[in-house]
C-alpha cells in the first residue's frame, strides 16, 4: 500500500554565493512527507536543515542564495515554478512555518490577537468579527488561559512558551496541510517543551496535517516523528523509520551520535565521542564528508563519495561499509 | 580528613533585585532571584544545579563568587567567610575560584590571541610572565586537547567546541580549587558536548578541582555530577546523589522535570507529567510552597506554609509537605 506524498523534495541543491566562496548548503537532498505524518530531520548546526525549510517556503535570501537544482512538489505542483504572488497565497495558508525564536517572527508593535486575525483575513473569506472570534478560538486551542484577555497583549508581555503557543496558533489558524517546525522547542525549558510537543501532536491528529519537524535533539525526534532523515554537511546520510533508526542505526555518524548522548539510566563513565567537528562548508574533505571523523573509514572513503543507497522499506544510507556504491561524477 | 572537607559552604543565600517604578523611581518591589539557598561542595566533588530558565542558578553561582553582591547569606570558602573580605583580600582569593561560561563565542575577546587570552589571567594574578608564561599557556592548551601552535590564533579561527576548550584552559590557568561551569555545553552540538563533558571529568580526576555545574538538561547534569540540586523560583527544592535523583525523585517538581525529558528510545513510552502554565513571576512568588500553583498534590497547608528543605533519607533532602516529619 503506497501512501500518497504531500511533499516531495527531489534533488534539491542550494548554494550561497559569498565573498569567501560558494557554499553548497544543501546538496542534492531528496525526501518526501506523507499525508498526516511527522517527518523528523536531525543533524548538527550548519548541516542545512534551516536552508532546506526556507527553500520549501521560498524564503531564502537571494542573493546570496540560489537554488541550483531540484524540484519541490507540494500536492503534485512544483513550488519552485510558482510566482511570488502564488507563493504568498500558499504561505501561512496551505504551508506554514514556526521558528525557533518566536520573537523574530512576531511583530512587536501589534497585539498577538491582531496578528492572528490578520493572518486569517488574508487567507480566508471571513469578516473582521469572525476573524477575531477564530483568533480567540485558536488561542484557546493552543492552551493559552484567558484567551479573550490575552488577545490584546503584545508579544513582549508574554513568556517564551506563551509566545511559541501564539506562533502555533497563528501557523494553524488557516488549517495548513503542512507545518514546518524549525527547532520549535529549542529555546524553551523542558517542561514547557513537553507542553508544546504534546500540543503539536494533538493538533496534528485533530486537523490531519503533516509536519516537518527539524531539531538537533534526538530525544524530541524519538518521541514525535514516524520517520527520520539524518543530515550531515548538506547531505542526507540516512533515512529510516524512527524505530529502526534508534534500534539499528546504519550510518557511523548516526550510531556515534546516539552513543554520545548522556542517558538518564545507565552507568556513569566516559561518554562515547565523535572526534573532531563538522567540516567547514568552504573546505569539505575529499571523499565521504564524514571520513575525518569516522571510526570505520577505509581508503576508498578518502577518495570517493558514497552514493545514497536505497535499501527498501524506506531505508536509505550513504556509506561504503553499508554497501553504498561510489557516486558518479 | 582533608578529602572530605567542604571547599565551599553557602548558607541562606539571598539576592533580591529592586524594581523601581513611577516618576520618583521608588522601589515598588523586589525580584526575588535567589531566596534562601544553602548548599556545600566537597573537594573534588561536582554539584549539579538544574532548573528552568530564571530560577536563579546563575545568580546563585555569581553571588557565591561575589561577582555580584548577595543581599544576605554566608559563604565559607576554604574555611574563610568571604562575605567579610575587603576588595584586596577578595582579589587574593579570586584565582582559587573560576568560571566557564555558556557562550563560547561572546566570552572570549575577539581581538586577542589565545596566548593573550590565557596569558592575561596568568599575568593579572602574577602567576607567570615572559618565557614562563608561554610555557604555561602551551601546557594548558595541551591539557585541554589543543595544540601549542594554537596559541597564536584568534578566537574566530576556532569551532565552538574548541573555543569552549580555550575557556576551560583560561579557567584552569590559576590552578583553582573551584570552577563554576555555567551551562558550558548548552550551546554546543551533541557530538561536541560529549567531548567537553569527558574533558571536564578527566581534568577533575587529574587536578582534584571541584565543580558547580549548571545546566538545563538533567541528563547532562546527572552524568557529570556527584550530587544534584534542583531549583525552582529561587529555592533549592531537592538535593541528593545524582543516581538517586533520577531513580527516586521525591519532589513533585523534580518528578515532572524528569518525566519531561525526551528520551531517545522510541519504543519506551513513559507517562509524562505535564505541568500547567508557566513558572510564576519571581517578583511575586506564591505564598507557602512556591510550587503549589502547578502542583498536582497541593493541599491546604501548601498554600500557607513554606516547606523547609529537610533530610528525609541519608543524603536526600527535599522541601515538600508530603514528606513531613
Ligand atoms: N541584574 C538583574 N536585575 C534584575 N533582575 C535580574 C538580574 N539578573 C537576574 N535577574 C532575575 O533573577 C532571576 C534569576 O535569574 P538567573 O539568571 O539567576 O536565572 P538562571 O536560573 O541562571 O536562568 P537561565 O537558565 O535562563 O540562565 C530571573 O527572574 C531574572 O530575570
Ligand atoms: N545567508 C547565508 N549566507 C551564507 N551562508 C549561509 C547563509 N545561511 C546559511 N548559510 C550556510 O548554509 C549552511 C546550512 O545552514 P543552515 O541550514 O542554517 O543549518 P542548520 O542545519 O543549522 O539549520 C551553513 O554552512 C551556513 O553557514
Ligand atoms: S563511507 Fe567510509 S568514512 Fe563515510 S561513513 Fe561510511 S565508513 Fe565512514
Ligand atoms: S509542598 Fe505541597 S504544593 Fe509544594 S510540592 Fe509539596 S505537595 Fe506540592
Ligand atoms: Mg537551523
Ligand atoms: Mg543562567
Amino acid at each position: 500500500m503506497e501512501e500518497k506524498s504531500l511533499l516531495e523534495v527531489k534533488d534539491l541543491t542550494v548554494k550561497f554565493f559569498t565573498d569567501d566562496g560558494v557554499v553548497t548548503a544543501v546538496d542534492r537532498v531528496s525526501f518526501d512527507i506523507k499525508r498526516g505524518e511527522t517527518l523528523g530531520m536531525v543533524g548538527e548546526s550548519g548541516c542545512g536543515k534551516s536552508v532546506t525549510s526556507l527553500a520549501i517556503m521560498r524564503l531564502l535570501p537571494s542573493p546570496p542564495a540560489r537554488i541550483t537544482s531540484g524540484k519541490i512538489l507540494f500536492e503534485g505542483e512544483d513550488l519552485l515554478q510558482k510566482s511570488e504572488a502564488e507563493m504568498r497565497r500558499i504561505r501561512g495558508n496551505r504551508i506554514s512555518m514556526i521558528f525557533q525564536e518566536p520573537m523574530t517572527s512576531l511583530n512587536p508593535v501589534f497585539t498577538v490577537g491582531r496578528q492572528i486575525s490578520e493572518a486569517i483575513m488574508l487567507h480566508q473569506k471571513l469578516s473582521g468579527k469572525e476573524a477575531v472570534e477564530r483568533a480567540v478560538e485558536m488561542l484557546r486551542l493552543v492552551g493559552i488561559p484567558n484567551p479573550e484577555k490575552r488577545y490584546h497583549e503584545y508579544p513582549h508581555q508574554m513568556s517564551g512558551g506563551m509566545r511559541q503557543r501564539v506562533m502555533i496558533a497563528m501557523a494553524l489558524s488557516c488549517n495548513p496541510k503542512l507545518l514546518i517546525a524549525d527547532e520549535p522547542t529549542t529555546a524553551l525549558d523542558v517542561t514547557i517543551q513537553a507542553q508544546i510537543l504534546d500540543l503539536m501532536n494533538r493538533l496534528k491528529d485533530r486537523v490531519g496535517m503533516s509536519v516537518l519537524l527539524i531539531t538537533h535533539d534526538l530525544g524530541v525526534v524519538a518521541e514525535t516523528a514516524r520517520r527520520v532523515v539524518v543530515m550531515y554537511a548538506g547531505q542526507v546520510v540516512e533515512e529510516a523509520s524512527c524505530e529502526d533508526l534508534f534500534e539499528n542505526p546504519l550510518h557511523p555518524y548516526t550510531a556515534g551520535l546516539l552513543k554520545s548522548i548522556p542517558r538518564l539510566e545507565g552507568e556513569k563513565g566516559r561518554l562515547n565521542v565523535i572526534e573532531g567537528s563538522v567540516p567547514n562548508p568552504l573546505n569539505l574533505p575529499p571523499g565521504c564528508r564524514f571520513n575525518p571523523r569516522c571510526p570505520e573509514a577505509a581508503d576508498i572513503c578518502r577518495k570517493k563519495s558514497p552514493a545514497l543507497l536505497e535499501m527498501g522499506n524506506g531505508r536509505r544510507v550513504r556509506c561504503f561499509s553499508r554497501g553504498s556504491p561510489p557516486e558518479e561524477v | 580528613m582533608n578529602q572530605q572537607k567542604n571547599i565551599i559552604e553557602v548558607q541562606g543565600l539571598v539576592k533580591w533585585y529592586p524594581v523601581k517604578a513611577g516618576v520618583f523611581q521608588k522601589v515598588a518591589g523586589y525580584i526575588k532571584a535567589v531566596d534562601g539557598v544553602s548548599f556545600s561542595i566537597k573537594r573534588g566533588e561536582t554539584l549539579g544545579l538544574v532548573g528552568e530558565s530564571g530560577c536563579g542558578k546563575t545568580t546563585s553561582a555569581r553571588c557565591m563568587l561575589r561577582l555580584i553582591e548577595p543581599t544576605k547569606g554566608r559563604i565559607i570558602f576554604n574555611g574563610r567567610d568571604i562575605m567579610r573580605l575587603n576588595r584586596e583580600q577578595l582579589r587574593k582569593i579570586r584565582p582559587r575560584m573560576q568560571v566557564i561560561f555558556q557562550d563560547p563565542y561572546s566570552s572570549l575577546n575577539p581581538r586577542l590571541t589565545v596566548k593573550e587570552i590565557i596569558g592575561e589571567v596568568l599575568a593579572f594574578h602574577g602567576i607567570a610572565r615572559g618565557k614562563e608564561l608561554e610555557k604555561r599557556v602551551k601546557h594548558l592548551l595541551e591539557m585541554v586537547g589543543l595544540a601549542p601552535h594554537h596559541m597564536r590564533r584568534f578566537p574566530h579561527e576556532f569551532s565552538g567546541g574548541q573555543r569552549q576548550r580555550i575557556g576551560i584552559a583560561r579557567a584552569l590557568a590559576t590552578n583553582p580549587d573551584l570552577v563554576v561551569c555555567d551551562e558550558p555545553v548548552s550551546a554546543l552540538d551533541v557530538s561536541i558536548q560529549s567531548q567537553i563533558l569527558n574533558l571536564l571529568e578527566d581534568l577533575q580526576a587529574r587536578l582534584g578541582v571541584s565543580y558547580l555545574f549548571i545546566a538545563h538538561g538533567l541528563n547532562v547534569v546527572k552524568h557529570i555530577s556527584h550530587r544534584v540540586g534542583v531549583m525552582y523560583l529561587g529555592k533549592i527544592i531537592e538535593v541528593t546523589e545524582s543516581d538517586e535523583i533520577y531513580r527516586n525523585p521525591l519532589h513533585p517538581y523534580t518528578q515532572a522535570l524528569i518525566s519531561a525529558i525526551p528520551i531517545p528510545e522510541p519504543k519506551v513510552r513513559r507517562r509524562k507529567i505535564l505541568l500547567e502554565e508557566d513558572v510564576p513571576s519571581p517578583l511575586n512568588p506564591p505564598e507557602g510552597c512556591r510550587f503549589w500553583t502547578r502542583c498536582r498534590h497541593a493541599v491546604n497547608i501548601c498554600r500557607r506554609e513554606e516547606p523547609e528543605l529537610v533530610e528525609c533519607a541519608p543524603g536526600h533532602k527535599v522541601a515538600c509537605h508530603l514528606y513531613g516529619r
